[in-house]
């Protein structure tokens, strides 16, 4: 009887989490104003982060909520908040068939997914290793420890590249090279470029 | 105990959200926003499959994909602010040349 309830309290525990993370995942896909899509990719990450606890994943929990949650949303709410973008409903979409493709596309996955699941059947669960940061970090630091560095090798490559995109050009970088062009009597691309700039305020 | 079968299912139709979402959603961000869902998709399945095979391999595998998706995000986001500064737009239609 005590086990039946344990079992029960798991169920319910999935089904609120999944729920709050499939009505927040349409809350992405459907508001107009990309804050809202932000703050229900949030509520997403935050609910998966309860079912990897109710898959005793703690340190992959953890790091969901730290680093998704914490580091990467920050990352994209400030990006919104930065480039101040107005709804674009205005604009005329010129690709409306997608959306009228996406809807059967849609159910016919989802259909798809529920025959394939209903044939594979459910495996006994093994005995259970929780998801600590000792566990994860010994098969971390042993059998991929390659895998692992090469992680950071990515992580560096992405701070340099995200700086040199984003970074603004110095005006007198500019200036330097349109003398220089100009010294040597070649039409500068980059005058043009201001000119059709201002032809077009 | 949750049968494997649930949280398989739910993957499933976080993934299809997303998918949905890129090809609705027009707007440069959300579209990246998709994106992150599906990664979170396949993330709980990794966890789900490591769960029930009883092997934390999977775990670090999702480690692995979360770093690959902070570094996609900060990639991305470096290139729509590009974008924003040469077109003042974040509609990926208007984008579709390399040319301004």
């Amino acid at each position: 009887m005590e086990q039946l309830a344990q079992i029960q309290v798991s169920h319910l525990f999935f089904l609120a989490f999944a729920s709050l993370a499939v009505v927040a995942a349409f809350n992405v896909i459907l508001q107009r104003n990309p804050i809202y899509s932000a703050i229900g990719l949030i509520v997403v990450m935050c609910s998966l982060a309860g079912l990897f606890l109710t898959l005793s994943a703690q340190f992959i929990a953890a790091i969901q909520i730290i680093v998704y949650a914490g580091a990467i949303m920050v990352l994209f709410v400030f990006v919104i908040m930065l480039l101040n973008v107005r709804e674009e409903d205005a604009i005329a979409d010129r690709q409306k068939y997608l959306k009228f493709l996406a809807v059967p596309l849609f159910l016919a996955m989802i259909a798809e997914v529920m025959v394939v699941l209903k044939t594979i059947g459910n495996p006994a669960a093994s005995p259970n290793i929780p998801g600590t940061v000792e566990t994860v970090a010994e098969g971390m630091f042993t059998n991929y420890l390659l895998p692992f560095e090469a992680t950071s090798v990515l992580i560096l490559m992405a701070i340099v590249g995200s700086m040199l995109l984003a970074r603004r050009e110095s005006k007198e970088d500019t200036d330097d090279i349109e003398a220089a062009l100009n010294a040597a009597n070649v039409a500068t691309p980059l005058a043009e470029a201001e000119n059709e700039e201002e032809v077009h305020a | 105990m949750v049968p494997l079968s649930w949280y398989l299912a739910l993957s499933a139709v976080l993934f299809t959200i997303g998918v949905v979402g890129v090809l609705i959603q027009r707007n440069a961000i959300v579209l990246f926003m998709c994106v992150e869902l599906m990664l979170n998709s396949v993330n709980l399945t990794l966890v789900a499959f490591s769960r029930y095979l009883g092997d934390v391999t999977g775990q670090l595998f999702v480690f692995i994909v979360m770093v690959v998706a902070a570094a996609e995000a900060a990639v991305g986001l470096a290139i729509i602010i590009a974008l924003f500064r040469t077109r003042e737009t974040l509609n990926v239609d208007e984008a579709d040349l390399l040319k301004l």
